[in-house]
């Protein structure tokens, strides 16, 4: 009877190896399957030209652009005032309900679902606003999308910035915008750098806030400001793959897609992580 | 001997934690452990339940005997060896369950299912751990409903209730109230009849109350080792007289 | 020098107090625009805009409702019993029928004589009902009558079994399928994922050891980190032809394939929270289940696993909540059938699909358009209450931390 309970926690702990591996296996399939195929795809002439014969031939170059156009855009205009918040909330709110009524907000606005984010953003962005379908109606919407993000890293690194710091900066009379531009910022950035990328790879990824505020099916040239549509990666590949033209032929343009738009993605994440640990082994020392 | 521990050396790491030492335990007695925080008490007293086992990154030589058997030879399976050897901690420690479910708990781990038979040794355990009274009423209330003191009790009924013939006691009340204290001290004096307790202390009064024999450490070796009444008023060791005089007077 | 100082670090506070309310506003901003696009929906008449139903002034049925009028067009009901009228065939009458009666000459140059005849057509029959434009029907004759003038309901919308958004006259809007399908692909998502997530957040937190966990971890973020277009695509490629030949169905594009790319997106939130959750469970706890004689699998199982449950169900809302919001993924793998599925091997369609493939098509303003706005209000609300619960379970757990 005791030699049960032995058995049974190997064959428990042998499932759970087995899982977690398993795990690993989804992500190296995901993974190769779109490596695998899209790197028959890819080349130089892929990523500079622009689609031909109904998205069905040539490469994805006003995609590649109308994502950067987006990340850009939208950092410009959550970067400050997520950074912004979060100094506030984390150095100065000195009234904990505020705090408090702030931090519900930004989680609720956390939880809200991408596609919510795509019907607002064109109620008040496209129609109410008058913007229309632009870049810049997209970025707004793909802005607010990630403040909450921007926000919460921020306030963490700036929290993990120790006490003493402060203190210290106090004590030698400076004041507490001093404080903050040159001793706890400084040492709070890389964490607030490694949140911006993860950011910047969030909203290269979406695709439904875009679907009906700035992304174009096909444009045969680029943006010209922004008040112009732009082509998305993300929507590309997704129209690429449900609607095209031709599903079938287009295929290997999807596989392309998908492979830059992964690149991009992991590129990303990898270089947060990369930042993250290169710091702490710096600041371990 | 109950136990015994043959030359025993323990590293957390690189750091020497026990150094040699060597101590034979009568059964039926209570053995008082004290001396300075960090000296390897506790340490020494996970050794004989092999609560250090899941502590990574340690290293044990020597003999760690329990009736007669290497409790780290290789045949010994561990969940067997704590059902002989329980262990009450510093802290009450009830599982979030009910009173009923803390007490049959190892029971039912030890593969024990029949109802009768378990609602029988709760109730003889809760009898022994001086609870049963407290809690009859309320078995299946929360266990967290209980006060400190009666929580340790429950915790000591817990470790009773699979029948072990040693019991392990790490500052069991140094948590508690002084009333708490008496009644668990009152309690560890009736268990003698059963049981070998070890009870680690910082409180020279209560080893000096509780036990029949006591071991004072310091800096991971074992300085003195004999009869409660010898060490307090006539102890062998300059070191533990600097000790029990600085801590008892 | 010192006093301009001075003035630029209120100046500052007061800007970044002001950037800190933004988010604040934001969501009032979104509540604002959902509702008042979405509500828009109830004050819109259940009949096409601009068009009309009309009767014979006899008939005594006063109103109809929008499922009523479908099955009527459709000829699902043929008799006015069947609603509560005389017994009596009912005259299906469309706007273009008139051009097959009279002739161009006859309705006038301009269309002048046309109100007239229109009328005269419902006079001489009263088993009719008839569509058309309303201004045509500007003035009516004592012989005809308009009915279901009424607007959309709430009733309508919530209860609504239904969803055929471009029907004519009347649309329906009913959420119901809509609903059971979103629910219907998240709970089985996390059904799958569950199982899974747990044992690898326990893992992950008992067993493996730190070389193992420095692989799995990192894999795990990837995982989160890939876009859900990019699963939508792997689901659509991969998944969907495998879950078509094993199932031995027709398509693969059913609810079924959906929870499987959601189970795998929900994996992430689902092992970071249980980890951490597990992970808190307290030392003393584990050691005295330990002394007892409990292995470590019965310490997880019997202790660890209860005391974190609060936090594994918090990751377990959270997961639903994810899962019920995603769209792009769920869109391309799910076939998107706007009916009440019956099992999980068929297509289903839920709410974040619907309005992101028919947002587009729908004409900005009118009854599509708010009906899928209303959507979106459904799905905050959704996400709103699951986030709100997960957060108070959360909270339980610190505290009985604490």
């Amino acid at each position: 009877m005791i030699r049960s309970k032995n058995i049974q926690q190997k064959i428990a702990f042998h499932i759970f190896r087995l899982l977690s591996f398993g795990i690993l296996g989804i992500l190296v399939w995901i993974l190769g399957f779109i490596i695998y195929n899209g790197i028959q795809v890819i080349s130089w002439e892929f990523i500079t030209s622009y689609p031909k014969e109904g998205m069905t031939e040539g490469g994805i170059f006003p995609a590649i652009i109308g994502t950067i156009y987006l990340v850009i855009g939208s950092m410009i205009f959550a970067v400050p005032l997520g950074i912004m918040s979060a100094i506030y909330i984390s150095e100065y709110a000195s009234n904990q309900k505020w705090v408090r009524f702030i931090r519900i907000m930004t989680n609720n606005l956390a939880s809200i679902p991408s596609i919510v984010f795509g019907l607002f953003g064109m109620a008040l962005f496209v129609h109410t606003f008058g913007f229309g379908d632009s870049i810049l109606a997209g970025s707004l919407t793909l802005g607010i999308l990630i403040i909450p993000i921007v926000i919460r890293t921020t306030e963490e690194a700036l929290k993990a910035v120790p006490e003493s710091y402060r203190l210290g900066s106090f004590a030698l009379g400076a004041t507490k915008l001093q404080t903050i531009k040159n001793v706890v910022f400084p040492i709070a950035f890389p964490n607030i750098m490694t949140g911006l990328i993860l950011s910047v790879g969030r909203v290269s990824g979406e695709t439904a806030p875009i679907l009906f505020t700035v992304a174009a099916y096909f444009l045969p040239k680029l943006p010209q400001s922004i008040f112009d549509q732009a082509m998305a990666l993300p929507y590309h590949l997704y129209v690429i793959a449900t609607s095209g033209t031709d599903i079938e032929a287009s295929k290997p343009i999807a596989y392309g897609t998908a492979f830059v738009l992964i690149s991009i993605v992991l590129t990303i994440n990898l270089l947060a992580g990369w930042i993250r640990r290169y710091f702490e082994k710096q600041n371990s020392i | 001997m109950m136990i015994e521990a043959k030359n025993i050396n323990f590293y957390y790491g690189n750091f020497h934690a026990l150094k040699g030492i060597n101590i034979a335990i009568p059964a039926n007695t209570v053995t008082a452990l004290i001396g300075p925080s960090g000296c390897g008490k506790s340490t020494f007293l996970r050794l004989f339940n092999r609560m250090n086992d899941t502590i990574q990154n340690t290293k044990l030589t020597g003999e760690c005997l329990v009736n007669g058997q290497n409790i780290y030879d290789k045949t010994v399976q561990v969940d067997d060896l704590r059902k002989n050897v329980g262990m009450v901690f510093q802290k009450p420690n009830p599982f979030p369950k009910s009173i009923f479910e803390n007490v049959a708990y190892g029971l039912k781990v030890n593969g024990i299912s029949d109802k009768k038979y378990i609602a029988e040794r709760v109730e003889q355990s809760l009898i022994a751990a001086a609870l049963w009274n407290e809690v009859k009423d309320k078995l299946h209330q929360s266990a967290f409903a209980l006060s400190g003191g009666q929580q340790q009790r429950l915790c000591i009924a817990r470790a009773l209730a699979i029948s072990p013939s040693i019991l392990l006691m790490d500052e069991p009340a140094s948590a508690l109230d002084p009333i708490s204290t008496s009644k668990i001290e009152e309690l560890i004096h009736e268990l003698k009849e059963k049981y070998t307790i070890v009870i680690v202390t910082h409180n020279m009064q209560q080893a000096a109350r509780v036990s029949n024999k006591t071991g004072f450490f310091m800096y991971g070796e074992l300085i003195e080792y004999s009869d409660t009444k010898k060490m307090f008023l006539n102890p062998e060791n300059i070191q533990t007289q600097n000790y029990i005089t600085g801590r008892f007077g | 020098m010192r006093f301009p100082m001075k003035i630029v670090e209120r100046l500052l506070e007061g800007v970044f107090k002001m950037s800190s309310s933004i988010t604040s506003i934001v969501i009032l901003l979104i509540i604002i625009f959902l509702f008042k696009e979405g509500f828009g929906l109830f004050r819109s008449p259940v009949v096409e805009n601009g068009y009309g139903l009309y009767i014979n002034s006899k008939n005594p049925i006063a109103d109809i409702n929008p499922t009523q009028i479908k099955q009527i067009f459709d000829g699902e009901i043929d008799n006015w019993k069947t609603i509560g009228g005389n017994e009596e065939s009912i005259y299906l009458f469309r706007f273009d029928e008139i051009f097959s009666i009279y002739t161009d000459e006859e309705l006038g140059e301009n269309y002048q004589f046309l109100p007239q005849k229109l009328n005269n057509i419902i006079a001489e029959n009263s088993n009719i009902i008839a569509f058309f434009p309303k201004k045509y029907m500007q003035e009516i004759s004592s012989n005809t009558k308009e009915i279901a003038t009424k607007n959309i309901e709430i009733t309508d919308f919530v209860l609504g079994k239904e969803w055929l958004p471009t029907t004519t006259p009347s649309p329906l809007f009913g959420i119901v399928p809509l609903v059971l399908g979103t629910l219907l692909v998240s709970f089985l998502a996390i059904l799958i994922a569950l199982p899974l997530g747990l044992g690898v957040a326990i893992y992950l937190s008992e067993i493996a050891s730190n070389r193992v966990r420095g692989i799995i971890r990192p894999a795990i973020e990837l995982l989160a980190g890939i876009p859900s277009v990019v699963y939508g695509f792997f689901g659509l490629v991969i998944i969907v032809p495998i879950v078509q030949k094993v199932g031995n169905i027709s398509a693969g594009e059913t609810a079924f394939t959906g929870s499987l790319i959601l189970a795998i997106m929900a994996l992430p939130t689902i092992i970071s929270i249980s980890e951490d959750a597990i992970r808190n469970t307290p030392l003393a706890l584990r050691e005295s289940s330990y002394a007892l004689g409990a292995t470590q699998w019965q310490t997880i199982y019997k202790i660890v696993i209860p005391y974190a449950s609060s936090g594994i169900s918090a990751a377990i809302i959270l997961g639903i909540g994810r899962a019920i919001g995603e769209t792009m993924a769920v869109l391309m793998v799910t076939g998107n059938g706007a009916v009440i599925p019956h099992s999980i091997f068929e297509s289903v369609r839920t709410i974040p699909a619907t309005i992101a493939a028919e947002l587009g098509e729908a004409p900005i303003g009118g009854t599509h358009y708010q009906a899928l706005f209303l959507l979106g209000c459904v799905l905050f609300l959704f996400t709103l209450i699951l986030s709100i619960v997960s957060e108070l379970i959360s909270k339980k757990q610190t505290s009985k931390t604490a």
